[in-house]
This record gives structure tokens, C-alpha cells and sequence, in this order.
């Protein structure tokens, strides 16, 4: 435990530290070098505003309205068969959806129920296991312009709802 | 897909809220949504332009050479359509490097600078190459080692044991990686004729 909270901790400065001197040591003209590779970073944020702007509005208003409450009920009776608690399901399809909308809905139940609880648990470990995927699409897929995704939205919600249910049955197997 | 998603939230949204009698909460989200959109972006541009800055000493030093020398074989299995030289590959390598970190805010520059390079292989550039789903399938699965929000977060709330999630998430997330993986496989035979 101790060694992974460390790693979490060093992980940034250590790899910030390491790129420099290693540059540095190979003759790089490190000051230079950074400032041109940072002049991408503007663009490539301006270029996601209209993407961000059209999924976050569209998440908004379908969560606000109250649809979003709908869904999470008229599912609750084959989740809850299955043995996935009630409590996590909003949770649940809110993170593919909205990555700040989970993190808020993780806090909750953390306060709620306590961190050291079982929902506790299942709701960290859902938070720290899965990513949301829509968010990902919209801005990886918009960058470069892809208009036909296929496949990989059907991956991505396949892979979610696989690491919602590995993590509801770890944590009841391992964590009591 | 993201054309009928985006579709179905709006209409059915606005819908609802009608039927419900709170259609004035419809204008305030609007706004405060697309506001948070532009916030959104505009948060990222100090992170994006930091990481993409630290990127090209990465690339100009070499370093790139040495990651991608010890992934070589992972990468082979998972992208066969993308030559092991191209950038694309030192791109994806990186990022999924920054990912097992737990280091959110230096993946996404990174995986968007992949997905430009894989844009450069793509045949048709309006839709999403094998190579690209593939990636995207294993950025939505998020393979952690690290989960640094989270634990934060189990800090903040008060935890005994803040970090005593981190071995279920490292199994929970690799079940979902393998899932995403293989399902991604099956899909790409699937759509091959198409």
C-alpha cells in the first residue's frame, strides 16, 4: 500500500525529471525543443471546443430533463436480480457518458454510504477501472475529423459494462 | 453512431422535460453546458500544451526508441496494420504508457497525437481504420495501474484505507481490457467485408 501511494505521488515529477536530464545529456536544446512541441497545444484545445460544446449540451439536457433518471429505473430490476446493488447503477451509466458527472456521482455515494464501505468500494473501483468512452470517441474521433466510427462506440460500452461487472464481483470477493 | 446518440439525448431529452412541465430547466442546461464545454476546452490547453512540450523532448532525445523497443512485441500482437517505425506507434506507445500511470492529463494529448498519425495511414479519411478502433478500444477500457483521482477522492471523503481499491481496480481493468480487445477482434473480422 505504502509503495503504491509513493508511486503515485513521484510518478509525474520523476518522469519530468528523468525526460529533461536524458534530453539534456544527449545534447538537446531542452528550452527550445519544449516550447516547440507546447506551441500544438493551444490549437489542438481550440480545435475541440465545438465537439465539447455539442456532446456536453446534448448529456446535459438529457440528464437534467429527468430521461436519464427513466432509464436507471426501468433497468434497476435485472441489475439488482444479478446481484448489482441499486445504488451503483446510476453511477454505472453515467461513466461512459460524462467523466465529471461520475466523479460527482462517486463522491456522492462515497459521503453517502462512507468510502470504507462496500458501495464505497465498487464505486472507486468502477470509477478507477473504466474511462469514459463517449467523451474519448467525441474528442479522439472529432480531432482528425472521422465521421463514421464503426465498430469501436459497440467496443467501448461492451468493455464498460465487462469492467462494471468485474468490478461489482471483486469487490465482493475480495474486499468484506 | 455518435449522429443517432447526440439525436436521441436532445429529442428525447427536450421531450421529457416537456412532459414533466420543466421545460425552462432545458434553456438553463443549454447554456450552462455549452459554457462548460468551452471551459472544458480551455482547462486543457495549459495541460495540452505542457505534455505536448515534454513530448517532443521525448521524441528528440531518443527515449521514444528505448519505450518502443520494450513494447515492440505487445504492439505488434495488438496493431498489425501500422508499421513499427511509423510515429503512429511511438504515439500510441506513449500514451498507453502515460495511461498505466494514471496520468489523465498527459494521455489525451498524446492519444490525439496518435490518432493524427494513424489518420496519415488511414485509406479513407471520414472513416475510423482498424488500427484506430483497436486504440480507442483499449483508451475507453483504461488500463491503470494507478488510480490517482480515485484515491484522492477516497482521501477526501474520509478513508481509512484510501488506497485499498487499487488491487480491485487493476483486476477490474484488466477484465475489461481483455473483453475490449478480444470483442474488437471479432468486430474486425465482422466488418472486414464491409
Amino acid at each position: 500500500m505504502g509503495f503504491i501511494s509513493i508511486l503515485s505521488q513521484w510518478a509525474i515529477p520523476v518522469m519530468v525529471f528523468l525526460v529533461v536530464l536524458y534530453s539534456y545529456i544527449k545534447g538537446v536544446e531542452v528550452f527550445d525543443t519544449f516550447v516547440e512541441g507546447a506551441k500544438e497545444g493551444f490549437q489542438t484545445a481550440v480545435k475541440l471546443i465545438p465537439f465539447l460544446v455539442a456532446m456536453l449540451v446534448a448529456i446535459g439536457i438529457f440528464r437534467d430533463s429527468g430521461a436519464f433518471a427513466i432509464i436507471t429505473k426501468l433497468l434497476s430490476p435485472i441489475t439488482e436480480r444479478v446481484g448489482i446493488p441499486s445504488e451503483v447503477l446510476p453511477l454505472a451509466l453515467m461513466r461512459p457518458i460524462s467523466g465529471s458527472g461520475a466523479l460527482a456521482m462517486t463522491t456522492e455515494l462515497m459521503q453517502t454510504y462512507g468510502p470504507d464501505s462496500m458501495l464505497g468500494y465498487i464505486a472507486s473501483t468502477l470509477q478507477g477501472s473504466t474511462d469514459t468512452t463517449f467523451y474519448i470517441l467525441t474528442v479522439y474521433f472529432g480531432s482528425i475529423g472521422i465521421r463514421r466510427i464503426r465498430y469501436a462506440m459497440t467496443v467501448g460500452l461492451i468493455a464498460d459494462a465487462a469492467g462494471f461487472i468485474a468490478a461489482v464481483i471483486v469487490c465482493k470477493l475480495l474486499l468484506t | 453512431m455518435v449522429n443517432k446518440l447526440w439525436f436521441f439525448f436532445i429529442v428525447v431529452g427536450i421531450a421529457v422535460a416537456a412532459i414533466s412541465g420543466d421545460i425552462q430547466s432545458v434553456t438553463t442546461t443549454l447554456l450552462d453546458s455549452a459554457e462548460k464545454g468551452v471551459t472544458v476546452a480551455f482547462g486543457l490547453i495549459s495541460i495540452l500544451t505542457f505534455w505536448l512540450g515534454i513530448m517532443k523532448l521525448i521524441e528528440k532525445s531518443g527515449l521514444l526508441n528505448v519505450l518502443v523497443k520494450i513494447m515492440k512485441p505487445f504492439a505488434k500482437f495488438l496493431f498489425p496494420d501500422v508499421p513499427v517505425n511509423h510515429p503512429a506507434m511511438s504515439a500510441i506507445l506513449l500514451n498507453m504508457s502515460a495511461n498505466l500511470l494514471g496520468m489523465g492529463s498527459a494521455a489525451t494529448p498524446l492519444g490525439l497525437k496518435a490518432m493524427e498519425q494513424l489518420q496519415e495511414l488511414n485509406q479513407d479519411k471520414k472513416t475510423a481504420s482498424d488500427a484506430m478502433c483497436t486504440f480507442l478500444a483499449i483508451n475507453t477500457s483504461s488500463l491503470t495501474i494507478i488510480p490517482t483521482t480515485v484515491i484522492a477522492l477516497r482521501m477526501a471523503t474520509g478513508s481509512t484505507d484510501p488506497t485499498k481499491i487499487v488491487g480491485t481496480t487493476i483486476i477490474a481493468t484488466l477484465c475489461s481490457s481483455i473483453v475490449a480487445i478480444t470483442v474488437d477482434r471479432l468486430f474486425r473480422k465482422v466488418y472486414r467485408g464491409r
